[in-house]
């Protein structure tokens, strides 16, 4: 998996390409770690990700975590592919995530 | 049927699903199938390398087969491990919020959900975990 990053004032985006898995989800989450404090909008654009597992949506749920105990700030996705996408209505995560 | 046997390591999970990739491409396999098959196959090898043979390691094989009617893929997993069936555990409740969220379990919730079939059986001194899509 490659990660780009667009940084653009406060908003940043990440734009992680291939998939999303055990072995990749540590370098997702370095790079939200890595960017996070100074981010007021977090934003993963998934056009690239062809899809994630149970290891990913951790990642993205301990981001979502961040954001709300910090109280400020927000975290969207992006241009998710039908397989993501019914990874995230079969466990709830839809109601969970901004998904746009 | 082809079949691999790797060491039960985080490393060998590419491996694996080069491997069934390779042979679900000379069976035309649609994208999306291909795709929700390697998650599970990232769910199910992920369990067998932390909780098979912890804190070692040992050796997994994986299987893979086609079957007619109605045309399916077939993969198996085995392991000499502990005996442990991940089918048994309850299937976690996806309707909690992000506050009372883990992830625990959910791995082999989308497993069961994306697959037409998923069994489990301990026999030898093996764990066999099968899985079945249609193409």
């Amino acid at each position: 998996m490659t990660i780009e990053t667009k940084e653009n004032g406060k908003e940043i985006t990440l734009l992680p390409a291939g998939r999303l898995d055990t072995t990749t989800a540590p370098q997702l989450e370095a790079q939200i770690n890595a960017v996070s404090e100074r981010a007021e909008r977090l934003i993963f654009d998934f056009q690239e990700l062809e899809y994630l597992s149970s290891a990913g949506l951790r990642v993205l749920l301990a981001a979502h975590k961040f954001f709300m105990k910090r109280g400020s700030g927000e975290m969207i996705i992006r241009h998710v592919n039908e397989t993501i996408q019914e990874v995230f209505e079969v466990t709830g995560f839809m109601d969970i995530f901004t998904i746009e | 049927m082809k079949e691999l046997t790797v060491d039960a390591t985080v490393e060998s999970i590419p491996v694996i699903t080069e491997f069934v990739d390779e042979q679900l491409a000379k069976y035309n396999c649609p994208v999306k199938a291909q795709a929700q098959i390697d998650i599970a196959i990232d769910e199910l090898f992920s369990n067998i390398v932390h909780y098979a043979y912890h804190p070692g390691t040992g050796p997994a094989t994986v299987r893979v087969e086609v079957v007619e009617k109605p045309l399916s893929v077939v993969i198996t997993f085995i392991d000499q491990g502990v005996p442990y069936d991940p089918l048994a555990k309850a299937d976690p409740d996806v309707t909690l919020s992000a506050e009372e969220r883990a992830i625990g379990g959910l791995g082999i919730y989308i497993v069961k959900k994306n697959m037409n079939e998923i069994t489990y059986e301990y026999k030898d001194g093996r764990n066999i975990l099968k899985i079945r899509k249609e193409l």
